[in-house]
This record gives C-alpha cells, sequence and structure tokens, in this order.
C-alpha cells in the first residue's frame, strides 16, 4: 500500500489526505482532486505545528474517506489484508501520530484493526477548516497515536476555537484531565452491537471489559433500539451532504477535467465519470434521492428528527453511564473486497461509528475496542484508556 | 370577454455590505478587473466554510421592518444545488425553510389609486458569479467577483393587476432601500423575474403561469409583461398556441419572450439546511439596536420637513436621496435657518454641480464647512456671490472656508464712506433708473443696487448699501 502520496522530509506527525496541508497536493484519496495544491492549511494542522509537531508528510486515504479503512483510494496499491494508512504507520513507530478526517468511522476502524488509538472529538471542539469537506454535520478532525497519552497530547493541541469556522464551539482551549475516580466509574456494553460482532471481536470486547472490571469499573449490559435507526439516519445525511459537497468538483476550476468533451455537459459528466470511483458516485446517487421532491420529508427531514431522538437517548444513557464500550467494526480481519459491494458493506460496518458523528459525542478506539462519553466527555475517555493500557505494562 | 393581469413578482436586491456575505471580500460586484474580489472561498475551494456577515442580517431586517413585514428570530440558510459555471460549489447558500421576513404590505399609489400588495417573504441568499462571452475566440470566460455578494430577495404574493403598479412598486422599493442605504439600487443591483397569468375577469382560479427570469430595466420589464399579457390572450382568445407553465426569457432587441424550460425539465434544487451555518437568533436587544440605528423612511422625512415649511417640490428633490437628508438635518443641527439650507442645498450646490456636469446626487460636502459658508452669508460677512465662490472652491479642493475668504479678500466691504462714494457714484450715474424708482417702480432700486455691489466687485455689504441707497434716494426724493 502507498502510504504517503507526498513525502516532506522528518517530522513526526501524519496528516490524511482529506486535511489541507498548503503547498502539499491534496486529493482526498481521488482522482477528480489530482494535481490539486491548496492554498492555505487546514487549522487543525497549523495548531499542530504551532504545538511544536512537524508533519512527515500525508497518508492515503480511501476516496473522500466514504469507505472502511482506505482500501478505494484512487493512489492505492491495493493490500490483501486492508488497514488504514496512517494507523498502520503508527503501529510501525514511524511516526508518533496523526491527524484524520472521521466522517464514517475509517480511522476507528483502522486504528482498531492495528491496535493503535484514535479519538473523533465532540463536534466543534477541534475546527473543520481545511477538511476537504462531505458530512460538514458530523465530520471531525480526530487525533491518532500509539497509545492514549500521546493520543490526548495531540488532540489538546488542536481543539479550540476558531473564527473561520462557524460551528466552531467558543473554549479556546480544552483541558482533558478528569478528576473522576477510575474505581466506581459504570460502563455500559450495547447489546445490539456486541450481539451482532464476530466470535473475535466479541473475544476482544470481553477481554477489555475484564480490564475495566478489574480497575474497579462496573461492566453492564445496555440495550439501546435506537441503534439501527441512527445507523440509517446517518447513512441519509452523511450521503445527501456528501453528494452536495462534492458537486463542486466538475472539471472548471481545479482537479482533474477529461480531455474528451465537446460542451459543458459534457465537460461535467466526463470529468465526474472518470474522476470518482464507484462507492463515491454510489453515495452521491443515493444523497441525491434522499434530498429529491418528494422524498425530502420522508428521507432527509426524518432523519434530522432521528438525530434529535438519538441524541436524546444517549443523554439518558449518560446520565447512568460514564462510557458505553461497543466494537469499532465487526471484524478483526477484513480482506480486499470488489468495489461494488463498498456500499453495503460499508454501510454494514457503520452501525458501529454512526451514532457519534450523527449526534457529536466523542468516541475513542484503544485495546481494539471503541469507548463513547457524552459531550465534552474526552477526559472520561482518556482516563479510562491511560488506565486500561496502564493495566498492560 | 374582458381579462385581468395577475402578476407577482420576485426581486432581488443587492445590498450596500462593505463585504461579501459569507466572507471577507468586498461586497460590490461593479468594480475593478474580472477575479479581483475573490478569495479561495468564494470560489468554491474545499475546505474553506461560509461565515455570516451579521450586517447582511442587520439590513434584511431593516427592509423587512420597512416593508412590514413579521421578522421571524430564529431564521436558517439552505442549500440550494444545480450546476452552471458560474456558481462554483453548484449550490448556492439560500433560506428556503425559514426565510427571515415574511406576511408584509407594500401601498403602491398610480393613477388609478393606492393598491396593497403583499410580501410573502423576504430572504438572504448569496449572487451567483458572470459569465462573459468572448465571441472572438469563441470561449465563455467566469468571473466571480458577483459571486457570495448578498441579496435579498422579496417574494410578493400575486397582487398587482397592471405592468403600472408593477413600475409604482419597483419605484418604491428603491426608493426605500436608497434612503436606508440598504441598497445603492445602481444599475443591474435590482433585478426581477415576472410570475404573469391572465383570467377572466371576475374569476378567483389562477390562469396557467409564465416566469420571465432576471429582468434589470423597468422599460424592458413594462415591455415584457405588455408582450405576455397579449400572448396570453392570444393563446385563449384564438387558440393561437396551447400555454404552458414554463420560464421564459425576454429579448429586448426583438421585443419579445422566449422559452427557457418548462416543468418537465424544471431543475430539482434539492434544498436542504447548510449544516455549516448555525440558525441565526435575532434577540429583543438585536432587535432593538437595528431599530434604533434604522433611519426614517421616506415618508416620514417628507413629513419632518413639510412641518418645516418646506414646499412639496422641494421635498421631493431632499428625499430623492439620502444623503441630501443627512446634509440638510445636519446643517439643521448646526443652527442654520431652513430657507438657507433649502436654498443653498437646492439653488447654490445643485448650480455649481450642474456646471461641472453632475446631479445632486452625488454631492459630498462637509457639513461643517457648508454650516460656515451659510453663516458668513447670512450675517452678510460676506455676500452671497462671494459665499458662491467659497463654495466652488469647497467643492473642488475641499478648502477650508475663512481660510479661502481671507486669501481672496472676500469678506464683505463694511466702509461706510466707501460705499457712500459709490452709492453717490451710481445714483449720478444712472438717471433713468433713479427716475424709475422715484416715479414708483421699486423693481429699479435692485439695479441700482447692482450697480453699487459691482462697482465693489461684489463684496459690498448688502445691508450697509441697502441703508445708504435707500437713504440718498430719500434725499432725492
Amino acid at each position: 500500500m502507498k502510504e504517503y502520496i507526498t513525502k516532506t522530509g522528518s517530522g513526526n506527525i501524519a496528516v490524511d489526505d482529506t486535511l489541507l496541508t498548503k503547498g502539499i497536493e491534496t486529493t482526498a484519496g481521488s482522482k477528480i482532486l489530482s494535481g490539486f495544491v491548496p492554498l492555505f492549511s487546514a487549522d487543525a494542522v497549523e495548531r499542530a505545528e504551532k504545538a511544536g509537531y512537524t508533519v512527515a508528510g500525508k497518508t492515503n486515504v480511501g476516496e473522500f474517506g466514504l469507505d472502511l479503512v482506505g482500501e478505494f483510494s484512487y493512489y492505492n496499491d491495493g493490500d490483501e489484508i486492508l488497514h488504514g494508512a496512517a494507523a498502520e504507520l503508527i503501529a510501525k513507530g514511524e511516526i508518533k501520530g496523526a491527524l484524520e478526517v472521521d466522517l464514517n468511522g475509517a480511522p476507528r476502524r483502522a486504528a482498531a484493526l492495528s491496535g493503535t488509538d484514535f479519538i473523533k472529538p465532540t463536534y466543534g471542539t477541534v475546527s473543520r477548516y481545511g477538511v476537504i469537506p462531505c458530512a460538514c454535520s458530523g465530520e471531525q478532525v480526530g487525533a491518532a497515536a500509539a497509545d492514549a497519552q500521546e493520543t490526548k497530547k495531540l488532540l489538546t493541541a488542536i481543539a479550540g476555537h476558531d473564527g473561520k469556522d462557524g460551528t466552531s464551539l467558543p473554549a479556546e482551549s480544552y483541558d482533558y484531565a478528569c478528576g473522576k475516580e477510575i474505581a466506581g466509574m459504570k460502563v455500559g456494553v450495547i447489546t445490539q452491537l456486541f450481539d451482532t460482532a464476530s466470535e473475535e471481536t466479541k473475544a476482544v470486547i470481553k477481554n477489555y471489559a475484564e480490564k475495566l472490571k478489574a480497575l474497579g469499573i462496573a461492566v453492564e449490559d445496555v440495550s439501546v433500539e435506537e441503534i439501527s435507526a441512527a445507523q440509517s439516519a446517518w447513512q441519509i445525511l452523511m450521503a445527501a451532504e456528501t453528494c452536495n459537497n462534492v458537486s463542486r468538483y466538475d472539471g472548471v476550476k481545479f482537479g482533474y477535467r477529461t480531455p474528451n468533451y465537446k460542451n459543458i455537459d459534457e465537460l461535467y459528466i466526463g470529468s465526474r465519470t472518470e474522476g470518482m470511483n464507484l462507492l463515491t458516485k454510489a453515495t452521491v446517487l443515493y444523497g441525491s434521492d434522499v434530498l429529491s421532491k418528494g422524498r425530502y420529508f420522508t428521507c432527509y427531514d426524518k432523519a434530522l428528527k432521528v438525530r434529535r431522538v438519538v441524541a436524546d437517548k444517549f443523554k439518558e444513557l449518560f446520565k447512568a453511564y460514564d462510557a458505553l464500550l461497543v466494537p469499532a467494526c465487526g471484524k478483526t480481519e477484513y480482506k480486499k473486497y470488489d468495489i461494488g459491494k463498498a456500499f453495503e458493506t460499508v454501510y454494514e460496518e457503520s452501525a458501529y461509528t454512526a451514532v457519534p458523528n450523527l449526534i457529536g459525542i466523542p468516541a475513542m478506539v484503544t485495546g481494539g475496542v471503541q469507548l463513547m462519553a457524552d459531550h465534552f466527555g474526552e477526559n472520561i475517555l482518556f482516563k479510562i484508556a491511560e488506565s486500561a493500557e496502564g493495566t498492560d505494562k | 370577454m374582458k381579462y385581468e393581469i395577475v402578476i407577482g413578482l420576485e426581486t432581488h436586491v443587492e445590498l450596500a455590505t462593505e463585504s461579501k456575505i459569507f466572507c471577507s471580500c468586498g461586497g460590490h460586484s461593479n468594480h475593478g478587473e474580472p477575479n479581483d474580489c475573490v478569495c479561495p472561498a468564494c470560489c468554491g475551494m474545499p475546505g474553506m466554510l461560509p461565515v455570516t456577515n451579521k450586517h447582511v442580517v442587520e439590513l434584511a431586517v431593516m427592509a423587512g421592518l420597512m416593508l412590514n413585514c413579521e421578522i421571524n428570530r430564529c431564521t436558517t440558510f439552505d442549500k440550494k444545488s444545480y450546476y452552471y459555471p458560474d456558481l462554483p460549489c453548484a449550490y448556492q447558500i439560500t433560506q428556503w425553510f425559514h426565510p427571515i421576513c415574511t406576511n408584509g404590505l407594500v401601498e403602491v399609489e398610480t393613477k388609478n389609486g393606492i393598491s396593497k400588495i403583499g410580501i410573502k417573504q423576504i430572504h438572504m441568499e448569496e449572487d451567483a458569479g458572470k459569465l462573459v462571452h468572448d465571441d472572438w475566440s469563441d470561449t465563455t470566460l467566469v468571473d466571480f467577483n458577483r459571486t457570495s455578494v448578498p441579496l435579498i430577495e422579496i417574494v410578493s404574493r400575486p397582487d398587482f393587476r397592471s405592468a403600472e403598479e408593477v413600475l409604482a412598486y419597483l419605484e418604491k422599493l428603491k426608493s426605500i432601500f436608497r434612503f436606508a442605504n440598504i441598497s445603492e439600487c445602481e444599475e443591474g443591483a435590482m433585478r426581477c423575474d415576472v410570475n404573469i397569468s391572465i383570467r377572466p375577469e371576475g374569476s378567483t382560479e389562477l390562469g396557467v403561469r409564465t416566469e420571465i427570469k432576471n429582468m434589470s430595466s423597468l422599460s424592458s420589464i413594462e415591455r415584457a409583461i405588455k408582450y405576455e399579457t397579449a400572448r396570453h390572450m392570444d393563446a385563449l382568445e384564438r387558440q393561437t398556441e396551447v400555454l404552458v407553465q414554463e420560464t421564459r426569457r425576454w429579448d429586448d432587441i426583438k421585443g419579445k419572450t422566449f422559452s427557457m424550460r418548462n416543468k418537465e425539465t424544471a431543475a430539482d434544487y434539492r434544498y436542504f439546511p447548510d449544516p455549516n451555518l448555525m440558525p441565526i437568533v435575532i434577540d429583543d436587544e438585536w432587535l432593538a439596536k437595528i431599530k434604533a440605528d434604522m433611519p426614517a423612511s421616506p415618508e416620514e422625512k417628507a413629513a419632518e420637513y413639510r412641518e418645516l415649511g418646506v414646499s412639496d417640490k422641494e421635498i421631493e428633490l431632499l428625499i430623492s436621496k439620502r444623503n441630501l437628508c443627512d446634509l440638510f438635518d445636519a446643517l439643521r443641527g448646526k443652527g442654520c435657518a431652513v430657507a438657507d439650507i433649502v436654498s443653498w442645498i437646492l439653488t447654490e450646490c445643485a448650480g455649481v454641480l450642474r456646471k461641472k456636469g453632475q446631479v445632486l446626487d452625488e454631492l459630498r460636502i462637509s457639513a461643517d464647512k457648508l454650516a460656515r459658508i451659510i453663516a458668513m452669508t447670512s450675517s452678510n460677512e460676506i455676500t452671497r456671490g462671494a459665499g458662491r465662490k467659497i463654495l466652488v472652491a469647497v467643492l473642488d479642493n475641499d478648502v477650508d472656508p475663512d481660510k479661502f475668504c481671507e486669501e481672496n479678500n472676500l469678506a464683505a466691504q463694511g466702509d461706510e464712506s466707501l460705499i457712500n462714494d459709490v452709492v453717490k457714484k451710481v445714483i449720478a450715474e444712472n438717471e433713468a433708473a433713479v427716475k424709475d424708482y422715484l416715479g414708483g417702480k421699486t423693481k429699479a432700486f435692485q439695479a441700482l443696487f447692482g450697480g453699487c455691489m459691482k462697482q465693489l466687485r461684489g463684496n459690498g455689504d448688502p445691508a450697509i448699501i441697502r441703508t445708504q441707497l435707500e437713504n440718498e434716494l430719500a434725499k432725492l426724493g
């Protein structure tokens, strides 16, 4: 697999290719953006640099970050066993950390498969300025590293208010220190997500739950009926927003332009047909459909209402639980598969990752499992992850 | 059969803000070279995010208040998707679900009386760019200067029954918006889509509607309405064609409308709320501040001036442009008399501008300086002629009135003995006029007065001349 698109020399963090880097070609894994060199860097990249991190290079992503872990990038060599580019470099110890955009769970799945850490923070805490946009209402820049402590350091560096992003929350910075004692915390395991996972994945979750119990955390099963509605709702919102956002790539202003056209319609259709892969096209079609006349109120508008219902449900859950423990993906290993199956495959896997994107809560992958907390509950997630990692050493 | 025309208007007005609606580029489209007023955001580059210009919201609220609308305290932006090369993101940010103002009313006056035109809604949106076709090389070029320039769209109810009402309404919007500095309403800054249908008089059902897109000149709008009305009547009366709901384009040279697209080929714009822009909440405090900053309407200003004794004709000239009213009010604030203000603005300033080939709209003068000129002339420190000279210098080079007066020896001649000599000389040299005056022709006095002023090169103190002239003439009588 081609891990680096561009090498800029030495450095200690990687930046995934859906984040703009000034002067370095940024393609979001798509042919349609080939040759696109941004005029400015993402706010998260600038903040990381200000905090002393240096960018080692860009890591490959699946086209627009829509796939499982990066298997459908235009710039992919394609390995038999799937893994995410940034997570793999961290696992090998080649870089200290990475900034990655989480819009449908790809960096979380990648971290789980590589055994590294990744946090998708609370929506609005990290600026989306400079994120190649897809699913604006739920995508966030997250931090990846080899352990919870390094992940926390990197997230601390990039989080904080940015006037260039209208959805950025007002706090200038975030302190992820946690005053709450580990012993006495309560963690719920969502049965709907546990039951559907593979036996290997179930074992990973059980094993992690034992670790938590050993730390004095109460672990119990909890049924959350809303999971499948949340999964559908995020699919609808994510696809609709993506459809709208990628419509700007028309071959006119930047990126790839088809050489074969005689008029403006052929220029649009040709550039987009040749420039985007089947998964992106399926997402665009699906998104276009749920926004169309006659479908808007039964699909898109309903998904917005489901978002509210799910948010309320999780508010309730977090009154009873400090965190929720679920798989980040259904299996512990994925093999190369045909792109014709990508839309359904990713949708199936998104059951595990959709809720944090849908309602903006933080989610952390550590030790092969996923922990979710209430809005601004990153400190709880870091505390649990650090404690559990401590028991490994 | 008698028919009735039913017209509804969608009017786009470019707002007079410093910057564009979602980025900090300068707001005005009609300046400079193509694409010199663009940034990565208004060019649609990925990664840029829109941030709402608060001034746009304030101007939209003001427009709503002036058109008697309800102001919606929570308003949101939506995305409208369609492909066109002048639209860099392939979507326009507009307001579809929750527009900022709704349910307004405007009264317009035509020769047939006053008609009430309902306003369905006013919403904020961004403008698109411009395509320029280069016939020489047979290419089409894109200019993004106008992209993201703030607009409000005022959607009327189908309440117009004649082209005259449409024109009166548009004139009224123009005067209100220019007056409140909401929009300059210059050429192209106000554009209309005209929805038109006809029906038998007395019918309550609407006929088949056609929409004529994107018209900016009032005369074209009038001609297009007349053309469309005739076309619809021909279709109904003489079955010349079957009317379909469609969008048409007006060709000003051919004087005809042409079909652009019909209902079947209409685009599905796939509106949805823009997740990048948080809902805008207009709380009591903000609304109160906007109301406090809102200037009086032209009608209110006219009533105020009428009260001060300004004539209707003068009022009409003054309220045609906000800068004149601001100047008027500033001069009042500095203690100038109403009659002096009116004559200095409408006679003297207008005269100087006319000589320069300019109109009153273009008057830019410091109220302090004009007030000083008025004070000097009304206290006879200088003559009106000298005042006029100073005015020219102020308008040309923005000079200091007192300094200019001193440097050019414009102070009124108040030397009584000198003036007395001149008066005697003029009386001696103008026997005919003296005779006329003594014979009862009082107008002759002006001629003698003018003669004296001429001898004093226009700088004589008019009050002293008048008294002395009267005294000397009395001696003869």
